[in-house]
């Protein structure tokens, strides 16, 4: 509000219904685009532990990392695939409906401040190599090697009014959906399970979960704490 | 009913400060309490499960759109913050960090404030930064109680100082005084219950 010179939601109402380019920027600026690198060790132990070595099993594998924001969890994915061998023949869409968002995601360049929690987070999740091999550090910023962003796929997607656009084995979609109410939360997890081959991997955020949506019959468990799910054959 | 929720934010200090108001709180305490503790973002949430142990009521994580039931403690899960929605469930969220705290005291209160305005209770305790003072300025802009530790009492005095600082209080007290307070103001409620 402060930045767009209005000074009352009624200026902004009348803004956003003539004015198609502010209505725009109005809801990027609502969007949240709070993330961090191996936010929530465990779930990345358990992907390391649990997911690898499902995904091992297929020639090419194809990951969305949906709401990846501005793209650290992609980052993160993209790195223990280096580790684990696998990055060469995976594909990761990285999908979110804020342009802003994606467009730094796509450059990766993050803040060196953070890195000293990124650090321990890699560390904790049971990084095999030295963290600050994955970036270079210049001034107050780092960039990601370029070798990671290789095979990933930036692209605008919106969860809500946009559909299937692949079939993957692996969906990331972490706290994303504590944002949606119940509908909403039932139509994307139809996309959600349009869009996984069968067998596939659905990884939520640690607070988020299948039970009161329609899909919860359709998946097995692979680990209830960390809300890791796989969709049944 | 009066007070349909109490919100309680705590920060150092605050394991003793829990631990004794479990311990002296009654099974059959009604009005729901809701907690936001300060808490290290890689924390395993077990320390609710002890607190449970310890308690005659139910304690437990706030859960994604989990509806608030009379006679059960929630408590934040670390890192996410914690809001109450008007229809009295709760959202979690990974907003950025208030007050250098993720969930944030100030977060719970104001949210909870809009959710029952005159019909909630907020109560400020032990702690070392100033994280709630606003929130429940905003509990008593909305026509709710505010509590506050004397902080003199306080195991970090400048938490509840802050929140002196920030509003006329109803009530400054000792934590033995505030469960007592609280006892007090649940009894005639349990009496309309039975």
């Amino acid at each position: 509000m402060a930045l767009s010179g209005l000074v009352d939601v009624s200026q902004i109402q009348s803004k956003v219904l003539k004015d198609e380019t502010f209505a725009h920027e109005l809801l990027q600026d609502l969007s949240i685009t709070v993330t961090e690198m191996f936010r929530d060790k465990d779930v990345y132990k358990s992907l390391r532990k649990n997911v690898i070595p499902v995904l091992k099993t297929y020639p090419f594998i194809k990951i969305w990392h949906a709401g990846c924001a501005t793209g650290e969890e992609a980052y993160s994915m993209a790195i223990i695939l280096k580790e684990e061998g696998l990055y060469d023949r995976t594909t990761i869409y990285a999908t979110d409906f804020n342009q802003h968002a994606l467009n730094r995601a796509k450059e990766g360049i993050f803040s060196n401040s953070m890195m000293k929690e990124y650090t321990a987070n890699y560390q904790l999740s049971g990084g095999k190599k030295s963290f600050s091999d994955y970036y270079t550090s210049n001034y107050d910023n780092v960039i990601m090697n370029q070798s990671l962003k290789k095979n990933i796929v930036w692209a605008n997607h919106n969860l809500v009014t946009d559909s299937v656009f692949a079939e993957v084995h692996l969906i990331l979609c972490r706290n994303v959906l504590i944002y949606f109410d119940n509908t909403l939360q039932n139509k994307v997890q139809k996309l959600f399970y349009e869009s996984l081959i069968n067998g596939g991997i659905l990884c939520l955020g640690t607070k988020e979960g299948l039970r009161f949506t329609d899909c919860y019959e359709k998946y097995s468990e692979l680990d209830k704490k960390q809300r890791i799910f796989k969709k049944k054959y | 009913m009066k007070y349909e929720a109490i919100v309680i934010g705590v920060s150092s200090g605050g394991m003793n400060a829990l631990k004794f108001i479990f311990s002296a709180l009654p099974a059959g305490f009604s009005i729901p309490i809701i907690i936001v503790q300060h808490i290290n973002a890689h924390s395993d949430n077990e320390w609710i499960k002890l607190l449970n142990n310890k308690s005659n009521l139910t304690v437990k994580e706030a859960d994604e759109k989990e509806k608030i039931e009379p006679g059960n403690v929630y408590i934040a899960p670390a890192n996410y913050h914690l809001m109450i929605e008007n229809n009295k469930t709760f959202s979690l969220t990974i907003d950025e960090y208030v007050n250098f705290a993720r969930p944030s005291i100030d977060v719970l209160f104001e949210s909870a404030a809009e959710a029952y305005k005159s019909k909630l209770i907020g109560v400020v305790l032990t702690g070392s930064n100033s994280d709630g003072a606003k929130g429940i300025r905003r509990i008593k802009e909305l026509g709710g109680m505010a509590i506050i530790q004397d902080p003199q009492t306080a195991e970090s005095a400048n938490m509840p100082a802050s929140a002196i600082a920030a509003v006329q209080p109803d009530y400054i007290l000792s934590l033995e005084k505030i469960i007592e307070l609280l006892i007090k103001i649940d009894k005639p409620i349990k009496q309309i219950t039975k």
